[in-house]
């Protein structure tokens, strides 16, 4: 066994190219980085900062259309760049191992867990099938993943998303692997679960004494896991530091505003007088899809010019009452009132006008535009159908429109949503939702798919934009910061059900209800001792279990 | 399996109500030919009272949808009526033809549906490879041509400059198996090129397809070799589409062989078709396509069957 401290990976002025327009384009600008053997490093940054690229690197591996130009990696003595395909082959797996972003779609969907899990180890000779087999469920339990005896021998999609994280950690020792490259491993996930995904990644990188690169870009989640940060921006590297040291002390202004994102807040407005009737009222709905029942007598009201943050882990109902709102999904009982009138159920019975006044932005703003027709069409679209706007006038509309959400008319008429950054497209999608002059809009996880910075953004434009069109908001979210900067009313759904809800300032001071007192303290915060002293008040032992016990 | 079984019952459901339908169209195509059946059968010169005469013998002076319902009820028992070339049963006629066509088509799949599915996967794993170009140009033109015409080309290359098949695939009820499979051998190569060339392209596409998904990079990051990356990994999750091709195209093995059996004349189901038609034995032409239609359903109900068993997530439900 070499020292416990040496160092085990050192990638040297690596550089790499990514093909684009025909030709190559470096993406990663010389990076020079050193790992220790149980050390942790985290990667942190946007988008398109080259992390993942870079964490694939240390891998000896490039996707599709990428290549390394320059630098070294050396792994453990071995340089990556020029070893053989044989070579790189037999490391990964059984020295390095990969964690990817979601781990629904990085299992195969035709094979069980237990087959993908010893794989590895077959392949690379390290066990027979039947010691790797119990080895698996000796990880299993060590990652406290309910019947370790049996999970194994599921399929993918007949296991939460949460525990196959899990699953795909214990997949990654299964070789007991010097080093793994966590990439974003918990970003798919809800705050209750992904406590439980940190803690197990914890507990055995630990356990094993096993270096890790942890990719991501909540600044949160990291303080917890790593020793060391390295902040990066467009391939380049910022700064890198001890931990405390760079939450305590950053010395370079992108980290110090990468730190600052979280300040945007605006105040609490004053609630409604009493006699004003609510603009969009739900009362007492309930749903299903199909025999399977997802909404049980939801009610809350929405007032002109409020937001209402609708929250609660995935799978508790928020955007199927979004559905139910906009006659998408008309439900079993209850019934939306819009100004005190009763809505049509199914959107097909709505007037033009009614339609008009509810109108939904997207998570992922990506699917949502069509790809084919132009920016000036997207938003045309709905002043002509609501509107009847033709011509000059049309395009003066569209043109004011993108004034609105602060994209230079003359640059972005003609483009197509391709040609678009996230948060660019992710206006395009708030501007169509105002064309049609709505009095409501849904913004389901509008943020959620984009970087910190890129956020605040879109949060600013909103705020700006109900103060100015004295909007309502539904904004459904399972991010608790964002509710912190712009909620007036909170209402917390589980399971189908409103638990609790209230005024925002309220809501965030305890007593809470015991449900979103989870929710709340699950919310990882920037200090690096928050995961341990979290562990220890709920026990340390079992922090998965309380927290899945806590949930049912 | 809970979830798969009334899965499956709905497709068959739904295949016996496509069939009925096809049915109904071939039953009316015949009724709506100008004249009627005598008139057709004896032919311009025959006077009113023969033609009346025989109207009256074959019962066509009765409602159409009486006699469609006769003509359905017994077809369902196997009996298609007489021949109006011969007077004899249909049913006796199509049946040896009908296995001869099986036998064909049987040939031709043994041939394609190995040789399609290996060159897809070996297509798929040196993709833009001259491998791979050479594969698909060539399945380009195997495609692209038309059947009877590979049929005459294989003629003068196998049987005419090079005496290795016979030119005619003459079989007798009494011909033995091998003698059988290598008389036939040209009419099978014939349609194994043309159904070869798709099923192997779609084979390559859909594997090519799943490259990209995140499963696959994570087999490369565990260190899995290229080909058991194809070949595990991306293979199982190709299935469906790979099934629908394949049945599809074996249907289309038996219904699509008409031109080739003309040209091999080969005792078939098509030969028949194509005399009875010239000849307007309706009943024959009418029972043909009825068996036509059936079996290119039964392949479709196959594949979306095939389809459905290939999911992971219909097998084993949560």
């Amino acid at each position: 066994m070499a020292d416990e401290k040496s160092v085990l990976l050192e990638i040297k002025n690596l550089k790499i190219e990514g093909y684009s327009d025909e030709q190559w384009i470096e993406i990663v600008h010389g990076i020079d980085l050193t790992l220790h053997r149980g050390e942790v490093m985290g990667l942190i940054g946007e988008s398109g900062a080259g992390k993942s690229t870079i964490g694939l690197a240390a891998m000896g591996f490039t996707r599709d259309g990428c290549r390394i130009s320059d630098g070294t990696v050396l792994f453990d003595g071995m340089d990556l760049t020029t070893a053989t395909r044989g070579e790189r082959r037999a490391l990964r797996g059984s020295r390095i191992a990969y964690v990817a972003q979601s781990a629904a779609a990085s299992f195969n969907p035709a094979h069980k867990l237990i087959d993908q899990h010893t794989e590895s180890s077959l392949l690379h000779k390290v066990n027979s099938k039947n010691e790797s087999e119990a080895d698996a469920i000796e990880l299993y339990r060590r990652l406290r993943l309910p019947n370790p005896e049996e999970i194994g021998f599921r399929y993918p999609h007949q296991v939460s998303g949460g525990q196959l994280q899990r699953a795909m950690t214990a997949m990654a020792m299964s070789c007991r692997p010097d080093l793994i490259i966590f990439d974003e491993p918990t970003t798919a996930l809800d705050v209750t679960t992904q406590i439980e995904v940190l803690a197990a990644v914890r507990d055995i990188v630990d356990q094993f004494n096993t270096a890790a690169l942890y990719i991501t870009h909540d600044l949160a989640v990291v303080a917890q896991m790593a020793d060391r940060i390295k902040v990066l921006l467009k391939g380049d590297e910022v700064e890198e530091a001890e931990t405390r040291k760079m939450l305590a002390d950053p010395s370079e202004d992108y980290t110090k505003s990468l730190w600052a994102v979280r300040s945007f807040q605006r105040d609490q407005k004053p609630p409604p007088p009493a006699n004003e009737t609510p603009l969009i009222s739900v009362k007492n709905v309930s749903a299903s899809y199909g025999p399977v029942k997802v909404l049980d007598g939801v009610s809350f009201d929405i007032y002109r010019g409020q937001t209402v943050a609708v929250v609660g882990e995935s799978g508790s109902g928020k955007s199927t009452t979004a559905r139910c709102i906009t006659g998408l999904l008309p439900p079993t009982q209850g019934e939306i009132l819009y100004d005190g009138q009763v809505m049509p159920p199914k959107y097909q019975d709505r007037t033009k006008d009614q339609l008009r006044q509810a109108q939904m932005i997207y998570q992922m703003a990506d699917t949502a535009l069509n790809p084919k027709k132009s920016i000036g069409e997207i938003i045309g679209r709905p002043l002509q159908f609501y509107g009847g706007l033709r011509g000059a006038d049309l395009k003066k509309a569209v043109d004011q429109l993108l004034d609105q959400i602060e994209l230079e008319p003359s640059l972005y008429y003609h483009r197509l949503p391709s040609e678009l950054s996230g948060g660019q497209k992710q206006r395009v999608g708030i501007a169509r939702a105002l064309a049609a002059e709505p009095s409501f809009i849904i913004c389901d996880e509008v943020t959620s798919a984009l970087d910190q910075l890129v956020a605040e953004g879109i949060l600013r434009l909103l705020d700006r934009l109900q103060k100015e069109l004295n909007l309502a908001y539904m904004f459904i979210t399972h991010d608790l910061a964002t509710v912190r900067s712009i909620a007036d009313v909170v209402v917390v759904m589980k399971e189908g059900k409103v638990v609790e809800m209230g005024p925002k300032d309220e809501m965030f001071q305890p007593p809470h209800h015991e449900y979103t007192d989870l929710l709340l303290s699950s919310v990882p915060e920037m200090d690096p001792d928050w995961l341990t002293n979290l562990l220890e008040e709920r026990g340390v032992d079992n922090i998965g279990d309380a927290a899945h016990q806590k949930k049912t | 399996m809970g979830g798969v079984l009334p899965l499956i019952g709905k497709r068959l459901l739904l295949g016996l109500g496509t069939l009925l339908v096809v049915s109904i169209i071939i039953f009316g195509a015949v009724e709506l030919l100008p004249g009627d059946i005598a008139q057709q059968v004896l032919g311009q010169s025959a006077t009113d009272e023969t033609v009346a005469a025989l109207r009256e013998e074959m019962g066509l002076n009765r409602p159409s949808y009486v006699r469609y319902f006769e003509w359905l009820g017994g077809a369902i028992q196997g009996d298609f009526g007489v021949s109006l070339a011969n007077k004899r049963s249909v049913a006796e006629q199509l049946g040896p033809r009908f296995a001869n066509t099986l036998f064909l088509a049987g040939m031709a799949a043994l041939i394609s549906v190995p040789l399609a599915i290996g060159l897809g996967v070996l297509a798929a794993l040196y993709r833009n490879s001259v491998f791979d170009r050479v594969t698909n140009a060539v399945s380009l033109v195997a495609i692209s041509s038309p059947e009877f015409f590979l049929g005459y080309i294989l003629i003068v290359f196998l049987a005419i400059q090079n005496p290795i098949f016979p030119a005619i695939a003459n079989v007798t009820p009494d011909t033995d198996l091998a003698e059988r499979a290598y008389r036939v051998m040209l009419p099978a190569i014939t349609m194994a090129m043309v159904v070869t060339a798709y099923m192997m392209r779609m084979t390559r596409a859909a594997i090519i397809n799943l490259l990209a998904s995140p499963y696959i990079e994570m087999a490369r990051l565990k260190g899995v070799p290229n080909s058991r990356v194809i070949t595990r990994h991306a293979l199982p999750n190709a299935l469906a589409p790979i099934i629908n091709v394949v049945a599809l195209n074996l249907a289309y093995l038996i219904t699509g062989v008409v031109l080739v059996e003309v040209v091999f004349v080969y005792p078939g189901v098509g030969q028949l078709l194509v005399d009875s038609v010239t000849k307007r034995d309706f009943p024959v032409v009418q029972a043909c396509c009825l068996i036509f239609a059936a079996t290119f359903i039964l392949f479709n109900l196959i594949a979306d069957v095939g389809a459905i068993l290939s999911n992971p997530r219909l097998r084993h439900p949560k």
